[in-house]
Formats: structure tokens, sequence, C-alpha cells
């Protein structure tokens, strides 16, 4: 039988129950959120048990507003066998950016990591080389967090509400 | 007599000691076909370990792009791979469309189809030829280019430029092909074969080109999954990931198109894949056009169908329009101001590329620009298994690793 979003999400519930939250179902794409200190058992129960072994993308999104979980890391799952994609999300507080590094299970995990650390500052813990990749290694901030505007700040004709967002960010 | 100072090279004080060479490979080197470093550590010829560095293009559009609105997106997207623009430009168009739920007609998906497989021929040529110019052949090299540059013309009879095309719009093209787009396709689809047969003469049963590529930088099915390869480099270690069938966009179910795949993934492995899919794409374009007259034929009003109608808020009028009508003013400025309707929502779209899936991550929060854009790009992700690959191979098997995976070094940087 073919796996479908329905069957996935029920059996996820059913290995993991409480700890999985947040689903959702956007554009046909099985979406939820695991807590920081399980991502790698769900991930390695992922690519096990369901044959979801590869990795599409990693990356990390800032949502300042969000107090306590500003950063969040997101993993793209493919199971290729069933041709099936699952989108894993884990937030982190901006103070403690503490994330399980995904390299033992994905080598290609790598240096999508060391990109997001280098641009979002995730703490990848247990990396084998979490060193800036893009930018110069001098750099001393995050340039993707959202406190860093990519215009002037001391220009006023271009603000937010440009962007239709309404006063600074 | 003034005393000369003598200019000593510091070296490190391990240096002395160990047997291996370093070579420094990069960043600006003829054989790394990009701007990216390589430091290797070399014993004779043998490659011991290599230490890649990147970064030296990085144009930071993850950031740029939270502050563009969402068509001035797209000329980012031609910086990232510019041996295949198109393909990138339209992934974007169609991940905006699939966010906004825009569902583009028949032609235009085929009008689409045919511009980003003459793009991935014309991708597909640059690899592939560099490879021969790496193995000591330049002549397949000025013998395809030409019809590359007929590639480029068609995308300039399409959209008025060349390498970064900045082509189509949300819901389809920003005009209609023109009588000359069309007859340069024709032209090509005419003239192509012989030469491509001519290049495939000179290369792909030449023994000392054989010799040459077969067994240099292997990688193995489980290792290139698990270092998340795609495209081409991974069809050549022998799985048939391909996103066009696999997940088919802009109606590519309605091909009939083979996958090529490869058994060792080695240079000439990728080379034969690459070769094939050029006569893949070739069969595609050929189908394309007959199904786009097909549909002319039934319908002669589809000949002005070049975008999809219900796009019509996010897709610029005609400049005609513009200036005497007061609704396509009024339109216009609003496009322009990026003041269109986007809804907040996050969407994954990847296509097919010519190195493999490029994947576009979008968090909408409903105003006029992304409020995160993560562009997944396949060299990126694929060049970190470079070091594994090459590791106690030759020197010039590392050489011809670097440019038969095609690492571009637009697509590496972001």
């Amino acid at each position: 039988m073919a796996l479908t979003n329905e069957i996935l999400k029920q059996k996820l519930s059913d290995k993991f129950g409480e700890q999985l939250t947040e689903w959702d179902e956007q554009y046909g794409l099985l979406t939820v959120r695991m807590p920081a200190e399980a991502n790698l058992k769900v991930m390695q129960h992922l690519y096990d048990a369901e044959a979801f072994q590869f990795l599409t993308d990693l990356t990390a999104i800032h949502y300042p507003e969000r107090t306590g979980e500003e950063l969040c890391v997101v993993y793209h799952l493919h199971n290729l066998v069933e041709n099936i994609r699952l989108r894993l999300k884990v937030y982190v507080p901006v103070e403690k950016p503490d994330v399980y590094t995904a390299t033992k299970v994905f080598s290609g995990a790598n240096w999508m990591e060391r990109e997001t650390y280098d641009n979002l500052g995730i703490n990848f813990v247990g990396h084998p080389n979490l060193t800036r990749i893009l930018n110069v290694d001098e750099m001393d901030y995050f340039p993707l967090r959202k406190e860093y505007q990519m215009e002037d700040p001391t220009r006023t004709d271009k603000d937010d509400e440009m962007f239709g967002r309404g006063g600074s960010i | 007599m003034s005393e000369q100072t003598q200019h000593h090279i510091q070296l490190a004080e391990e240096s002395l000691a160990k047997q291996s060479t370093t070579l420094n490979l990069g960043p600006t080197h003829p054989a790394t076909h990009g701007v990216f470093q390589n430091i290797m550590e070399i014993d004779g010829e043998r490659v011991l370990s290599t230490e890649p560095t990147i970064g030296y293009i990085h144009r930071a559009f993850e950031k740029i792009a939270e502050r563009r609105p969402y068509y001035q997106v797209t000329p980012l997207t031609d910086r990232l791979n510019y041996c295949s623009a198109p393909i990138n430009n339209m992934g974007w168009h169609m991940t905006i469309e699939k966010l906004l739920g825009i569902k583009t007609p028949k032609r235009v998906d085929y009008m689409r189809v045919i511009i980003m497989e003459l793009a991935r021929i014309a991708d597909h040529l640059i690899c592939n030829s560099v490879v021969a110019v790496d193995t000591g052949a330049l002549t397949g090299f000025t013998y395809v280019f030409q019809w590359r540059e007929l590639i480029y013309e068609i995308y300039e009879e399409v959209c008025g430029s060349r390498l970064t095309t900045n082509i189509g719009r949300v819901g389809g093209f920003e005009r209609n092909f023109t009588q000359a787009a069309w007859d340069k396709i024709n032209k090509f689809m005419e003239g192509f074969p012989k030469v491509m047969r001519e290049f495939e003469a000179l290369l792909n049963r030449n023994r000392i080109f054989m010799e040459r590529c077969i067994g240099a930088g292997p990688i193995s099915a489980e290792r290139a999954l698990n270092y998340s390869f795609t495209g081409p480099n991974l069809r050549a270690a022998g799985v048939d990931y391909d996103l066009r069938v696999a997940q088919p966009y802009s109606s590519y179910e309605d091909f009939d198109f083979k996958i090529p795949v490869g058994t060792t993934g080695d240079v000439y492995d990728r080379y034969m894949v690459r070769n094939d899919e050029i006569w893949e794409s070739y069969k595609i374009i050929e189908q394309a056009l007959v199904k786009i007259a097909k549909l002319e034929q039934e319908d002669p009003t589809q000949k002005d169908v070049f975008y999809a109608p219900e796009s019509d808020h996010y897709h610029l009028p005609a400049k005609q329009d513009v200036y005497t009508k007061m609704e396509a003013l009024i339109f216009h400025f609003k496009m322009v101001m990026g003041e269109i309707d986007v809804l907040p929502g996050e969407v994954y779209h990847g296509v097919e590329g010519a190195n493999g899936e490029v994947g576009y991550y979008l968090i909408s929060d409903g105003g006029r620009t992304p409020y995160r854009l993560h562009f997944r790009r396949p060299c990126f992700i694929y060049y970190q298994a470079y070091p594994e690959i090459v590791s106690g191979g030759l020197l010039s098997d590392a050489i011809i690793t670097l440019s038969s995976l095609n690492v571009i070094a637009g697509e590496l940087d972001a």
C-alpha cells in the first residue's frame, strides 16, 4: 500500500505520540514540529523504518516575535521509494540555539548545517567542523537574522512599510 | 654598497618535516572553471586529501530576496546556475504559482518545457565539452558551442537577453514567442542532431577518452544518496531519481522520455548520462512542438495564449495598453511597486535543474517580499562530497572529476 500523508501521520503519531505537534499539510507537504532534543531520534527512526533516506534541504528561519523559540530549523526529507516528502521543524531560543547535528545520519547535512550556522547562528551540537562557509571567517554576527536590515538604517524613505509590513520588524 | 634585504618564504614548521606536497588549486585557476579553491595534499601524483574553500562569490541572495518584490527575485535566480538560467527562473515562477494556486494553460507549460529543455541541453553541452577539454580534446568544445550560441539566440528572441535571462513571468511569459523564435527553434531541431552525433563520434567510444575517464572519480549509489546528490551525478551512480518523472511539474507527465542511468558513478558515466539526457531533451522538445501545433490546430485562439488568464493581477500588461488605457496603467504601477496580494504560507517547490534538484523554500507572511527564501542549490550540496571522491586518486583524475561534477560557482555560493 502506498504511503500517504495520513498513513505516515498515523504511524508517526503512534510511535512518538505527544512529542510531535503542530501537524500541517500546506500544499500537500506533511509538516510536523518535533522537540529539539528528539530531532535525531525522529530522523533516525524515519531513516530506518520509513525509508526517508534522502535529505533534500536543511535551513532555518528567524521569527523575532516568537519569544523563547525564535529560530526554526527546517528539514525536508524525501522518501524516494514511496516518493513522498516530509517537512520537520525544530524551534530553539535565540539565546541557546542548540540542535543536534544530522551529519551522523546524512553526510550531506554537513555543508547545509554549516551554511545554516553561518547565516543564522544555529549551533549544531556534534558537528565535525562547524565553521563559516560562505561569509568571511571574521564576521561576528549572523546576517540572515531579522535584526540586520538590508537597507541603510539611517534612511527613512525606505522602511518596512514599503514592503507591506507596517513599521519596523 | 647598499645592503639588500633578503626575503624568505615563511614556511610552517611542520611543512618541512612532512613528505607530502601542498598544492593550491584556485581560487582562480583554469581547471576549476569557477571561483573556488582546493588546498590539496598530494604525494607524488596521488591526492591524499583536499580542503575545499567556497564563498568567493557569495552575494547573499537569500538576504537580498527578503527586500525584493516577488518579480524582482527572478533576476537573482538567474545568477545561481548561469549556464541554465531559464530553468531557475521558471522554477521560481512555478513556486509563486504554487503559492497563489495559479494553473497555467497547456500551451504555456509546453513553451516552458521547450525553453527548459533547451537550457538543459546548453548546460550539458558546456559540462561535457569541458570534460573533453580537460582530457585534452579542445575541438569538440568549439564545435558544439556554435549550437549553444543558437540556444542563446532563442532565449534572446523570447526574452531579450542571453546569459542571465530573467525569462518568463508569474503565470507564463512576458510576451508570446515571435515567429523568429519559432524559426530558430526549428533551425536548432534540424541542425543539432548531426552536430551532436559528430561530437559523440569524437568522444563516446574514443579509446583515449575512455581510458582517461573510466574509473576516475567514482561514487557509489549509497554514498551519493547519503550526500543528497541529485540530477545527472546521482543518476550516473545508478539511482533513477528525476523530478520530472517523480513529481512532474509543467505538464512533464505528458511527455515520453527515458531517464538514463549509469552504474559506477565515475566520470565516464556522468559524461554518458549527460550525453543521453541531451538526446532525451531533444526528444521532449520534438514532442512539445508537435503538442503545441496540435493545440493550435484544434483551437486557433490558442496561438495567443502565453500566460495564465487568472494571473492577470501578477502579469504586467502590454506596454501599448499601459500608455493608452487607465486600468492597464494602474495595474502596471501596482505591480511594479510590488503591491500584489500574496497569501501567507510556506511552500517548497523543486524542479529538475541541469545539475539536479533546484528547490525554492518560500515563506510568505502576506507582505510584498518573501519573509524568508531559501534556495536548494544542487551544486552546493554535492560539492561537499568532492574530498571523499578524489582522495586516493590521481591529481589528473581530480581535475576531470571537478569538471564532470559540473560545479558552478554561482550555484555554489548563492
